[in-house]
């Protein structure tokens, strides 16, 4: 029980946070948008397929931007103090918790956008929504560990691009291939894939509980 | 010693290559005595070699069946394939050996990993080699220019496997670069090798069974593992060929393993 309540208060603290330095709030919104802003300037309303891989790279690309941080702004003192407060397990499932939470609202925005500047293929709308916050989910799980990796090896952004992106492949593959089911009534549904999806997500937080501790003691 | 018995060049050769260099590094490591550790013997080397040979002169003049496309080329199983084994096995043993590394934090095994990978990838390049050559007689269409061929066969779910798989080792590498203390760059390279390996293998046993796929072994299982791929002559050459390669490949890291033990040796000093 008190495991829970410490995740809870942490990640209250990184809402508090956020709310306090709306600035980097601000800035994934403004990122998302200046994209999509970017992609409607050059190119016309794309087909089903291309629009289906623009959205999951942009995906790819605003999770870096509003996860890259979540490791990098906590201080050596701050790290210290929860170092001998917090089990590292708690630290890593709250932030994980919190990203996952920051990553859903991104996805959501950046379909609405996508919807709105570069057309709609979409046939079935509710199954692509789910699969839209499960690819965001999935995205944000992997990244906040590489970001803590990232930060472990006081390197920029740019690191966590170059260990991430073969490890997010087999995910976009995934997702690209049962997004074009949802832009094709005729093509099936695979309920497994969902399945083996999920079961990733939960391979990757049961590693990163496991491997955390390592990370963060010196 | 080899250099008093010799009365053959082959011994002497024999001897430069195993015995030379063990008793040299069992002085500078009295703990460590030949016995124990398995890098210092030679037995498994000369297997190695023996294999290889047994390999390369078999392979080339068993009998193999006649199958339509394949044809001759069928004999490139016998390196391509076991490319690819040697790779996941080498990649494995890294793994392995980072796991050992965060149990005890002993710098060897940082030291093992490092190479093992490295090894690895070396030989997931050969097999992308060796497929190149493999490919172009059966995939590639005639009348296309090579780059048009090149975009359809790139798509192949093995081929994006193995980029995966070589494309993490090489941010692995990258990352261990990019840290200078020692202790700290040891620990977070292997948080990311058993990370980045745990996810790995999703991306190599399952996604090519879900993506369509031209190579054998996409949707049944895996290439040259079940008994209607391969007849049993050839099975005969392809598992001594399998062992063959991995323990070249391993000998290979040991000698880049030994040789890094006495740089970090000399740096002590």
């Amino acid at each position: 029980m008190s495991s829970v309540r410490h995740i809870l208060t942490l990640f209250r603290k990184e809402l508090l946070l956020e709310v306090r330095q709306q600035y980097s709030f601000y800035g994934i919104l403004l990122y998302i948008g200046a994209t999509i802003y970017v992609l409607f300037m050059t190119m016309d309303e794309p087909e089903a397929e291309v629009w289906n891989g623009l959205f999951w790279i942009i995906q790819l690309f605003i999770c870096i931007n509003a996860v890259a941080k979540s490791f990098l702004q906590e201080s050596k003192g701050r790290m210290l103090y929860f170092y001998s407060i917090v089990s590292p397990g708690n630290f890593v499932l709250s932030k994980l918790l919190f990203n996952s939470a920051l990553m859903l609202i991104m996805s959501l925005l950046s379909l609405v956008l996508f919807m709105l500047f570069l057309g709609n293929p979409i046939q079935r709308a509710l199954p692509f929504t789910g699969l839209v916050l499960l690819g965001g989910w999935s995205l944000s799980l992997i990244f906040t560990f590489l970001a803590a990796i990232a930060a472990r090896a006081q390197q920029n952004a740019a690191i966590m691009a170059v260990l991430g992106f073969p490890l997010i492949i087999p995910q976009l593959l995934l997702l690209s291939q049962l997004a074009n089911a949802t832009f094709n009534p005729a093509l099936p549904f695979h309920a497994s894939t969902i399945a083996l999806l999920v079961a990733l997500d939960v391979m990757v937080i049961i590693l990163a509980v496991i491997l955390f501790p390592f990370l963060w003691k010196d | 010693m080899g250099f008093r018995s010799a009365c053959g060049g082959s011994k002497f050769v024999l001897s430069l290559l195993f015995e030379f260099d063990f008793r040299f590094l069992c002085k500078n490591f009295p703990g460590m005595t030949p016995t124990k550790n398995y890098m210092y013997k030679s037995w498994w080397k000369i297997l190695s070699v023996v294999l290889l040979i047994y390999t390369v002169v078999a392979g080339l003049l068993i009998k193999v069946p006649d199958l339509p496309a394949l044809e001759e080329t069928v004999r490139n199983l016998f390196f391509h394939v076991c490319m690819w084994f040697g790779m996941m096995i080498l990649f494995t043993v890294s793994v392995i050996n980072s796991i050992r590394y965060l149990r005890t934090f002993n710098l060897r095994y940082d030291i093992y990993a490092r190479h093992y990978a490295t090894v690895g990838i070396v030989m997931g390049l050969l097999g992308y080699a060796t497929g190149t050559v493999w490919m172009s007689y059966t995939w590639a269409d005639p009348n296309n220019p090579a780059t048009a061929s090149f975009g359809t066969i790139a798509r192949e779910p093995k081929l994006i496997g193995a980029a995966i798989a070589l494309l993490i080792y090489f941010a692995y590498l990258v990352l261990r670069d990019s840290i200078n203390d020692m202790d700290k760059k040891a620990r977070i390279s292997a948080v990311y090798n058993i990370f980045a390996y745990a996810m790995l293998f999703p991306s190599i046993w399952i996604v090519p069974r879900i993506l369509p796929s031209l190579h054998p072994g996409g949707s049944e299982g895996n290439p040259a593992m079940n008994f209607k791929d391969m007849d049993s002559n050839m099975r005969l050459v392809f598992y001594p060929a399998v062992i063959g390669w991995t323990l070249l490949g391993v000998w290979i890291t040991t000698l880049k393993i030994r040789l890094s033990l006495l740089k970090e040796k000399q740096m002590v000093q």
